[in-house]
């Protein structure tokens, strides 16, 4: 039996990196005696594959790892274990059933959507919507990307599939947007922003940004974007 | 759980943020309000290594099992986060809470090794907790140390208000109701130390005084306060299988050095090795009893959810029902895919049987710790490991497959000669013509033999024979280790053994700390002030620091290392009371010098002191 689990990152937590996120999962797995299939050998590795890693600091509203299990067990008795044996900020929110012929979680990613917020006194001190509008309208948005050797120029206009802003009730801006997250063509939110403030003649500070990734899409046979958990 | 001490930007410059947020699964949280001490444990090293530390978890479930009692966790901040929390001025923050520490009841401090003294002083400073005792007031937490180190605790006595003599699961009860009621008196500071001198075990130094001779040894101590104890004796536990044990131990979110279930199998050790110190301090050998042990292994992987398990004990071939409880565990750990991470066992052909099954052949190795390269130092420093011994051990591990052989010795030990030197590279010479000989050049199916030959320089102890010996200086432990390497060089089969040393410096260094009085307190404190911290960290401890702070102090360290000592000197530690009289040590110290072996507590006792404490080994009877 194969099973797509599908969980949130809050809080402190958001500190972890995605490795000690993969150890976490292996020793809840172990603590909620989830059935999950060992390879053989000397030191048995549980048979998991996580999707997209997260970055550190960033929040999200669902993550994913699939699993194989040795034996089949019920969905629901499953998660709740899981999530008695959870720390605070990290909830198992979907347990789903993959056919057995699923492509695994990280091959089948297409994109992901962001909530990003400024940390305090951090908001930006042009109009968002506005700078949004116009290079929405832009034919291409050219973006030079530093590698470890190089810069390179890319077009980010084909992976951002949505964006747009907004103020909450208390003034401050949230921004929403999905992106490429493919592993040929991942857009980093901070990118976006960054090139939505040099738009605006203006420079992105380190650290202002609070990001929340809302979902990871997978695309489906017609090419729209389905939520991982629905995709299999 | 939802507040942090540092803000984002700086966890996000760190490395390793994790390392501050506590939250980890089996933390304690408590609500503040509900207790009446607030106490903090601190291992001072990085986060990776003091969470690793058995004790302060078994210390913290204690505590947190004591309901008006909220214990929670600190470490040393990493130069990275040290540097910040200096600019910022940012206190440094218990894990759970992330409260500031200064504001804390207690603050304890486990003392592992004598090279992490700098770093008890960075988190004092960082905590913004005078550094020392006599400057402290009531608005700071009570400074209280415990661990092996607190067995001559006189070089860092000025910085502690209180030390905690042997294990810690007995008298902390009575010192936080003591405490409570102190609290309640309105009395000042002084008050509450001098009731706790008089609880068992514990032992504040500022009531007492180093008073030295003219040649500068010490004449006697003098007590500052009447009612203090003139000697005092450790605490023990006595029945180990009826104790504090924590049933589910913190699981850190960051790989950390002890990342597994850790079974600690008994207390003691039956064997007298006269160079250590662990064989004297936790006399008499306590084992834990098998039922109990299985037990706990199974709630503790259950609760953890580690993927692997380990034993822990001083020396875990001796524990009796070692067979049966390692058949337990392979058969449960198979059915979990748990992984046993075997302690190092003296190799036969029980051990191997359990080493084939539960790790590669091909990847593991062998060890053995002679310790001496001669049997005639064996016998001095009474390693009773014969070379029959190891090379029947070898030639059986060979048979069965094995290749990697790992060797400990000592460099420096008392009365060691240039033959003693060579005789280790005789030995691993030995080890790979075994091989050869063992397996026929068409069955070296795992590759060839290789050896690891390493060695490490003597640090004469206090509470072991050896506290009387002289220990040597740099200069002469690196001519034992060049002699080492030519003696290894020379051997037929040189290019199949690789030879390792330790570093000298921080030997001297710690050979210092090890039998040192309160005047090298001064020293560690400027130190600390030029900056050293990390010391036990090789690539931050710097020698010509230390020894700049040595020589403006006028504090000789040759006096604490190199210095001959007479039999019926004064030692710094002599008013501490670990059980083994210093009349069974020194009959040893002799004892080592006429090389004569002795027996170990299984085949007789030998009356060191230890059975006062009316339990282990020494009722057993003897087969
Ligand atoms: S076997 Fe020897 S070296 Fe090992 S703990 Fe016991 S006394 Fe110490
Ligand atoms: S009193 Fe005897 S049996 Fe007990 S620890 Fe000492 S030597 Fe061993």
């Amino acid at each position: 039996m194969k099973v797509r689990i599908q969980f949130s990152k809050h809080g402190v937590v958001k500190y972890i990196g995605h490795l000690d996120v993969m150890r976490y999962f292996q020793k809840a797995l172990r603590r909620a005696d989830i059935p999950v299939k060992y390879t053989g050998g000397f030191s048995p590795h549980q048979v998991i594959s996580f999707a997209q890693p997260l970055g550190v600091g960033v929040e999200s509203e669902s993550e994913y790892f699939d699993m194989e299990l040795e034996r089949e067990d019920d969905l629901q008795a499953m998660k709740e274990r899981l999530n008695a044996s959870m720390t605070d900020g990290i909830v198992v929110k979907a347990i789903v059933e993959l056919p057995d012929n699923a492509k695994n979680a990280m091959a089948s990613i297409a994109a992901a959507s962001y909530e990003v917020r400024f940390r305090e006194g951090m908001e930006p001190a042009f109009d968002l919507s506005a700078e949004i509008e116009a290079l929405l309208k832009q034919s291409t948005i050219p973006y030079v990307k530093q590698t470890k050797k190089n810069e390179i120029e890319v077009d980010l206009k084909q992976g951002i599939y949505t964006l747009s802003a907004e103020k909450d009730k208390k003034d401050h801006w949230i921004i929403y947007m999905t992106v490429d997250a493919s592993s040929g063509g991942n857009i980093k939110p901070s990118t976006v922003l960054e090139v939505l403030y040099k738009r605006a003649g203006d420079k992105l500070p380190p650290f202002a940004l609070a990001i929340t990734r809302m979902e990871i899409f997978a695309k489906d046979d017609s090419g729209h974007l389905m939520p991982l958990i629905q995709a299999n | 759980m939802s507040k942090l001490a540092l803000d984002h930007e700086i966890l996000m410059t760190i490395e390793k943020p994790a390392r501050y947020i506590g939250g980890e699964v089996n933390a304690v949280y408590k609500n503040k309000e509900d207790v009446d001490v607030r106490f903090v444990m601190c291992f001072p090293d990085v986060y990776e290594i003091g969470m690793s530390h058995l004790g302060i978890q078994i210390l913290y479930d204690m505590f947190n099992r004591f309901e008006d009692v909220w214990c929670e966790r600190v470490y040393s901040p990493w130069l990275d986060l040290d540097k910040i929390m200096r600019e910022k001025n940012i206190p440094l923050f218990a894990l759970e809470s992330q409260d500031p520490i200064r504001d804390f009841d207690f603050l304890g401090i486990t003392i592992q090794y004598e090279m992490c003294y700098t770093n008890i002083l960075q988190v004092l400073d960082l905590a913004q907790i005078p550094l020392l005792a006599k400057d402290r007031t009531k608005e700071h937490p009570i400074v209280i140390g415990g661990g092996p180190c607190t067995y001559n605790p006189e070089p860092i006595a000025d910085f502690f208000d209180i030390f905690y003599i042997g294990e810690g699961e007995t008298v902390y009860r009575e010192l936080m109701d003591v405490y409570k009621e102190w609290k309640a008196s309105g009395e000042d500071r002084v008050e509450f130390l001098k009731r706790a001198s008089r609880i068992s075990g514990l032992y504040v130094p500022m009531f007492y005084e180093e008073i030295y001779k003219e040649d500068g040894t010490i004449d006697h101590r003098e007590k500052l306060y009447d009612k203090a104890p003139d000697r005092i004796t450790k605490e023990i536990v006595t029945d180990v299988s009826d104790t504090y044990y924590p049933m589910k131990p913190v699981v850190p979110f960051i790989k950390v050095t002890q990342d597994r279930v850790v079974l600690e199998i008994q207390r003691g050790c039956i064997r007298g090795c006269r160079f250590c110190q662990a064989g004297q301090l936790y006399r008499p050998v306590r084992e834990r009893d098998v039922e109990v042990l299985k037990d706990y292994a199974i709630q503790m992987l259950h609760n953890t959810g580690h993927e692997e398990i380990s034993l822990s004990s001083l020396s875990s071939s001796d524990y009796s029902k070692l067979d049966e409880l390692l058949s337990f565990l392979m058969k449960e750990c198979e059915e979990r895919h748990t992984n046993i991470s075997l302690p190092s066992l003296r190799i036969d052909a029980f051990s191997l049987d359990v080493m084939s099954k539960v790790q590669d052949v091909k990847k593991s190795s062998l060890t053995f710790a002679p310790e001496a390269g001669s049997q005639r130092l064996r016998n001095v420093i009474n390693k009773g490991l014969t070379e029959e011994v190891i090379l029947n051990g070898a030639h059986l591990a060979f048979e069965g497959g094995w290749t990697k052989v790992k060797l400990y010795f000592m460099l420096g030990l008392p009365t060691e000669t240039v033959e003693d030197i060579h005789a280790i590279g005789d030995i691993s010479n030995k080890i790979a013509a075994e091989f050869f000989e063992t397996v026929p050049k068409e069955k070296r199916k795992n590759g060839t033999v290789q050896i690891v030959t390493s060695t490490s320089f003597f640090i004469p102890k206090p509470f072991t024979p050896f506290q009387w010996a002289r220990m040597c200086t740099k200069e002469e432990f690196l001519d034992k280790a060049y002699e080492c390497r030519r003696g290894i060089t020379s051997q037929l089969n040189q290019k199949r053994i690789r030879y390792n040393w330790h570093e000298a410096d921080v030997s001297v260094m710690e050979g210092v700390f090890a039998r040192g009085d309160r005047r090298v307190g001064k020293v560690i404190l400027d130190a600390y002030k030029k900056g050293c911290v990390y010391d036990a960290w090789g690539e931050y401890f710097h020698m010509d620091v230390w020894e700049e702070c040595f020589r403006e102090n006028g504090v000789s360290i040759d006096f604490y290392t190199t210095r001959e000592r007479q039999d019926d000197e004064i030692f710094p530690w002599d008013f501490l009371d670990c059980g083994v009289t210093k009349e069974f040590l020194l009959r040893e110290w002799h004892n080592a010098q006429a090389e004569n072996v002795t027996p170990n507590c299984k085949q007789k006792c030998n009356a060191c002191g230890a059975a006062k404490f009316g339990c282990g080994i020494c009722f057993e009877p003897r087969s």
